[in-house]
């Protein structure tokens, strides 16, 4: 400890400590822009019926960015293009990035590194909601959405409803309670969508596809509903960093770093709770990347929230991109499965080459 | 700077601190000492506006607490916190750094003057050493400073501690508490600290303030405050045992 404060130290530490973590997150928001790009090349150039990559970058810079190119391609791949694969390939974008930083933000919320974005009933919920849709004889489309994703967002933001009120009489820590009663309440989700399941007959196929996740349905009205939905909460999570910041510490360090703790959880809750339900509701239920990307990119950069919901969003959206296209060329499998086969080693691997002995 | 008048904190309905009235003057550089229980931490927790008193009123530099809002509290309190588990690996510095959260851009992050508030923090606590290292692997001594450090960093009027020593070696222990004396002194920081070790309260602080069953029972210099009577009375011990070196 030294008695005289040395300003001249103290800059040498401020600048040579300081400038190149600094800046690493910059550099791999940059990096994930790319990759963000080629995801969405290829995303559009695969498929059942392949359109080569130059034609595919000809579309897409003749259409989005009104760039005047020689059409070199068939009509049939512009409409591939336009009205099938871009309408996907977007929608696993936007789901993507709803996913990693509403995990994130359960994360540094519940200050659990298992949290996902399904921890609090919200999975449970909207499995429920979607089996009672397919229980009830009735067909609607609102927006090309059926009374499925309907039930499936009421449902998944019913249950974070009803978990929050819940936990907030118990008299234990809020957030162990939270935790808890998440638990209980989906254990009871379950059973009822066991049940339902049970009673289901011949719907039970659509239940279950519904269950493990996909994006074969993707239209661009589809996304026209979903993306402001996702895109403003997920900004909106992104200005309360310091929330979650402050968090890292516990509750009542946060408190006395100036955090609103009471306020910003019931606010985060919601803005998360909201993504989740949405993201489940257009695409069903995909696991691991809401786990997963979050812890991805603490490892390279650290846990400030400022940091990890932006990266966790480019990189969220660009991983279901691909899981998406791997998905189709394997024939339509569930994208759930791929993400799970992609995620978990690719995180096993990252435990244990982190170098500062990342434990859970 | 900070002013208690009549005030009761209770849990549940019994009565933790009773009845206090408190002034403390910025630049004071005061020691709560008292026996287990004597209700120091929940009057530290009423100081910074952790609990709401049943009764009386807290103010900080002029103002109700109950006015304030926690961003304004913490732009006056600097509180170390007791030892945190943090959920995540993260850097030393990065934890230091959270001290700057009451100040900086909640937008942009931390701007230079945040960063060189980081730095000097680090600097004056002596963590050179342990930077880049995940703070979960420290000894608990070790993120104990830490914690200080952030406290440092924030850089408010008032620190307060709840124990700062608890897990110090001694040469580390008489360093943090050479460090208060230099926050006090040179920057006039409001030092407000519980401390167990009462030769370490007698030796660096100027005023103590003695609880027991949740009252003020004690203020002002060591040699007043741990007269021998009182040493026996409120800690229940043989004052022989005890050498204050005052």
């Amino acid at each position: 400890m030294t008695m005289r404060g040395d300003a001249l130290a103290g800059d040498r530490i401020g600048s040579g400590l300081f400038e190149g973590v600094r800046r690493r997150p910059v550099i791999l928001g940059a990096v994930g822009m790319v990759v963000l790009a080629v995801a969405v090349v290829i995303g559009v150039a695969a498929g059942s019926v392949a359109v080569p990559l130059g034609d595919t970058v000809g579309i897409l810079a003749h259409r989005l960015l009104g760039l005047n190119v020689t059409q070199t391609w068939a009509p049939s791949a512009e409409t591939i293009v336009m009205d099938l694969r871009l309408p996907r390939v977007m929608t696993t974008l936007v789901v993507g990035m709803g996913l990693a930083v509403a995990g994130a933000t359960f994360q540094g919320l519940l200050r659990n590194p298992l949290a996902d974005p399904y921890v609090l009933g919200t999975a449970s919920g909207a499995a429920l909601g979607a089996a009672i849709a397919v229980l009830i004889p009735v067909r609607t489309l609102i927006f090309e959405f059926g009374l499925l994703h309907g039930l499936a967002f009421v449902g998944a933001l019913t249950a974070v409803t009803v978990v929050y009120r819940l936990s907030r009489i118990s008299g234990i820590a809020p957030m162990t309670s939270l935790l808890l009663t998440g638990y209980a309440v989906g254990s009871l989700l379950a059973a009822g969508l066991a049940m339902a399941m049970y009673l289901s007959g011949s719907g039970l196929r659509q239940i279950f596809a519904y269950l493990l996740g996909g994006f074969e349905a993707s239209s661009w009205i589809r996304l026209a509903t979903t993306t402001p939905l996702i895109l403003g909460a997920t900004a909106l999570i992104a200005t309360r960093a310091r929330a979650l910041d402050g968090l890292l510490l516990g509750e009542e360090a946060a408190v006395h770093l100036g955090v609103d703790v009471r306020r910003e959880r019931a606010i985060l809750l919601g803005l998360a709770a909201l993504v989740t339900a949405a993201a489940v509701a257009v695409s069903g239920l995909i696991g691991f990347v809401g786990l997963v990307v979050p812890h991805v990119v603490r490892i390279a950069v650290g846990p400030q929230a400022r940091a990890v919901l932006p990266l966790s969003a480019i990189y969220g959206a660009s991983l279901l991109a691909f899981a998406d296209v791997v998905a189709r060329l394997l024939g339509e499998i569930p994208v759930g499965v791929v993400t799970a086969v992609i995620g978990a080693p690719f995180f096993l691997f990252l435990l244990r080459r982190a170098r500062t002995g990342y434990e859970l | 700077m900070i002013r208690l008048d009549g005030v009761t904190v209770a849990y549940r309905g019994r009565a933790v601190v009773r009845d206090v009235d408190l002034r403390i003057s910025a630049g004071e550089r005061v020691a709560l000492i008292g026996p287990n229980g004597a209700g120091k931490s929940t009057l530290l927790k009423a100081v910074t506006g952790l609990v709401t008193p049943v009764a009386g009123s807290v103010e900080l530099a002029g103002r109700p607490i109950r006015a304030m809002s926690r961003l304004a509290i913490a732009r006056t309190i600097a509180v170390v916190p007791q030892q945190a588990i943090l959920p995540f690996a993260t850097r030393v510095e990065d934890v230091v750094a959270l001290g700057r959260l009451p100040h900086e851009d909640p937008f942009r992050g931390a701007g230079p003057a945040d960063r060189a508030a980081i730095a000097a923090a680090i600097e004056r606590v002596g963590l050179g050493h342990l930077l880049g290292r995940d703070a979960r692997e420290l000894s608990l001594g070790e993120r104990q400073l830490v914690l200080l450090a952030l406290a440092v960093a924030q850089a408010a009027p008032v620190l307060v501690l709840d124990e700062p020593t608890v897990h110090l070696d001694l040469r580390h222990q008489v360093e943090a508490m050479d460090l208060l004396v230099d926050l006090n002194e040179r920057d006039a920081t409001t030092i407000v600290a519980v401390l167990h070790d009462l030769g370490l309260a007698a030796h660096f602080f100027p005023r103590l303030i003695l609880l027991d069953h949740g009252r003020v029972v004690g203020d002002g210099p060591a040699a007043e405050v741990l007269a021998e009577d009182r040493i026996r009375d409120v800690f229940g011990v043989d004052p022989a045992h005890v050498r204050l070196g005052v």
